[in-house]
């Protein structure tokens, strides 16, 4: 039982962690290269514009596209390696 | 054939489709009617959770706010796409595991209360009926033209349409004709949007196509838009925005909006295991990418190819756009889509300067007066509804006619598809929350299906009655429902999975501080119930506290929100043992059953 907890709170843990870099990655390409640091990014031309336009009309989207798949794929090998899957 | 025949035949074939399934799916029991069996592929369930989610807002208006809004205006792309990572992290597999069927469900269940039950199912309500008046609003604006009716018959044909098809429907005949509408609406929107970058760039994919060269003046497209819009005294199509806190909170309300939405959530109660709730998020959100990396291309391109259809000099390669500018069409010859939009009154025109040419600039820019009273300008003499961009833009392209007929099915298959799922969330919060579970638990199966039915008759005219008078654009006004979903129903769901501690007070006090901050700060702008006239300041930047928007203040009410539930919580008694067990319970997948409601 305490094994079990035990367990259960490490699962938990990890989890919280994987979230926290996948939610930082987020946050970075959107509120981060597409708008706060787009002026930092000017100088990067990107077919007739910068490169943070480009990361507000399609760069971000395909980043989330990407974390999300990042994460069911980590999670469904933390479910096996915790044993807490279905 | 002419084109209201062949726009006919599309909508009427599409239709048919959805009918049929519909027919063929029709739900038996009450389980079938909320979440369609539990038994849906995490792909299918993507592509359903695709078509409930990209509504007329996404279809016919987004595209529209991108053009005239240019980069601003990506805080839709981003907030629109950007909460589905929330979604899948935060909220889907959690509730997945939990097995329940509607939002207030769970939030009744963790937070051991009826109260808070009751303020889910409110909360839920008003931010569904705000998004119902967009659609209809949307709805309106493609019906009015492919029915070649006014704007108000429009709404009340799709109003009419809208609830037959959810009435009868129910998830599982919704999940499946979902899927169909999602292939409907992809098709329609891209094949367009393929064939004018092809146009413009040569460059098959739209979002490629954005950042190539426009072959015709061989500069890059968007460097190109903004000489043109420039000429015109319109700011740059790529220009940086002023006021960044703004533009975060409203990336952000967007965002946590997408995730508290019920008709969204409610599509991960219907995977099979807590696993596939995360793959279906990212199936999600690769069917929606799809429209929404193709939807600035079709923007700024429908931007680009109106302006060059007006001044027909600007489009090549031009030396002096000041003689360019000096030469629009004439009146007269203006091409067939603007004479058949002016009918729906969605495009209206006045020669100011009475000289039968068609000038349109941007005459509240008073650096550029000088100029425009030089060109011998009066004002701009057309007024183009925003919504109406994506429908016209197969005419305004020049593109044969059943591609306009395919839009025309696409555009309501959008609007239907949304209006139904929220109608469905509308419904079972009054029918299964409210009525069976608070006030007559011994309510009969039969009973339960008829109060969903007529709460959903109920919502459907109430967003209709105001989508006739909308507080804004589609797009605008589904953003106000975002706003209010994020600032309430977010923040008490993702605390009641992270926090064991939050309890029954805290949620019930923070639900409520976020609704109600979000709901006054919107009405003072917007009107009192959206209300026209009964505004109390006028929706002005220079109004705004800070300059934030009442469509980003989403995201400050669900700040307050968090911060009020923690508050209230530390100051109150512990959640019981047996929530706090259940919290820990969602947490792990092991042993989710299937989704159950009794």
């Amino acid at each position: 039982m305490a094994d079990d907890k035990a367990n259960a709170a490490a699962y938990w843990k990890a989890n919280v962690r994987l979230i926290t870099g996948c939610l930082i990655v987020w946050a970075l390409v959107s509120y981060g290269c597409a708008i706060l640091l787009r002026p930092l990014l000017a100088g990067i031309p990107v077919g007739g514009t910068d490169l943070g336009f480009w990361f507000a009309q399609q760069g971000s989207i395909l980043t989330f596209i990407g974390i999300i798949f990042f994460y069911a794929w980590k999670m469904n090998r933390l479910d096996k390696q915790f044993g807490l899957g279905e | 054939m002419s084109q209201f025949a062949i726009n006919l035949l599309f909508v009427g074939a599409s239709f048919a489709l959805y009918i049929g399934i519909a027919i063929w799916a029709r739900a038996g029991s009450t389980k079938d009617f909320y979440v369609a069996g539990g038994g849906v592929h995490p792909i299918t369930n993507g592509m359903a959770t695709a078509a409930d989610w990209m509504s007329a807002a996404s279809f016919i208006s987004m595209a529209g706010l991108l053009a005239s809004g240019g980069y601003a205006n990506s805080t839709f792309l981003m907030g629109w796409t950007g909460g589905y990572v929330i979604l899948a992290m935060l909220l889907a597999p959690y509730l997945r595991k939990f097995g329940k069927f509607t939002v207030p469900d769970f939030i009744g269940d963790r937070f051991y209360s009826n109260t808070a039950r009751l303020v889910a199912v409110i909360c839920l309500v008003v931010a569904s009926i705000t998004y119902v008046i967009g659609q209809m609003t949307g709805a309106g604006v493609a019906f009015s033209r492919f029915l070649e009716v006014s704007n108000t018959w429009g709404i009340w044909i799709a109003a009419f349409i809208v609830f037959l098809y959810a009435v009868f429907g129910g998830m599982k005949g919704i999940t499946y004709t979902q899927v169909a509408q999602y292939i409907v609406l992809i098709i329609a929107y891209t094949i367009p949007a393929v064939f004018i970058s092809l146009e413009l760039t040569g460059n098959p994919i739209p979002g490629l196509g954005l950042f190539s060269t426009h072959t015709e003046s061989g500069v890059p497209l968007l460097a190109k838009l903004d000489d043109v819009i420039n000429a015109l005294g319109f700011r740059d199509y790529t220009a940086d925005v002023d006021n960044k806190l703004n533009m975060v909170l409203f990336t952000l309300s967007l965002m946590v909006g997408t995730a508290g939405l019920p008709h969204v959530i409610i599509r991960f109660f219907t995977v099979p295991k807590v696993a596939d709730a995360r793959w279906s998020a990212g199936w999600a959100l690769v069917f929606i990418a799809l429209l929404y990396l193709t939807a600035p291309a079709v923007g700024s391109m429908a931007r680009l190819n109106l302006m060059t259809t007006v001044y027909p000099e600007m489009a090549g390669q031009v030396e002096n756009y000041d003689e360019a500018a000096s030469n629009p069409i004439l009146y007269e010859e203006r091409p067939e889509w603007v004479r058949t939009w002016e009918e729906t009154g969605l495009i209206t025109y006045t020669d100011k300067n009475d000289d039968g040419r068609i000038q349109v600039y941007n005459d509240g820019n008073e650096a550029f007066a000088d100029t425009a009273e030089q060109r011998g300008w009066a004002g701009s003499e057309l007024v183009v509804n925003n919504d109406i961009l994506v429908l016209a833009n197969p005419e305004i392209a020049n593109l044969p006619s059943w591609v306009i007929g395919l839009i025309a099915a696409g555009g309501i298959a959008a609007a239907l598809s949304t209006a139904a799922g929220l109608l469905l969330a509308i419904s079972s919060a009054i029918s299964h929350d409210l009525i069976k579970t608070m006030i007559n638990p011994r309510i009969s199966e039969k009973g339960e299906m008829l109060a969903a039915r007529i709460s959903m008759a109920g919502a459907i005219l109430l967003a209709t009655y105001l989508g006739l008078n909308p507080p804004g654009f589609a797009a605008q006004t589904v953003a106000l429902a975002f706003g209010i979903a994020g600032a309430s129903l977010f923040p008490v769901l993702m605390m009641g999975i992270f926090s064991k501690r939050v309890n029954n007070k805290g949620a019930v006090a923070g639900m409520l501080t976020g609704l109600g901050t979000t709901l006054l700060y919107i009405f003072t702008y917007l009107g009192w119930l959206f209300i026209p006239g009964t505004n109390m300041l006028a929706n002005t930047p220079d109004n705004w506290i800070f300059g934030i928007s009442p469509l980003s203040f989403g995201a400050v009410g669900a700040i307050f929100n968090f911060a009020v539930a923690f508050a209230v919580s530390s100051v109150t008694e512990e959640p019981p043992q047996e929530i706090q067990d259940l919290v820990e319970s969602v947490r792990y997948p092991k042993g989710a059953g299937v989704a159950t409601g009794h």
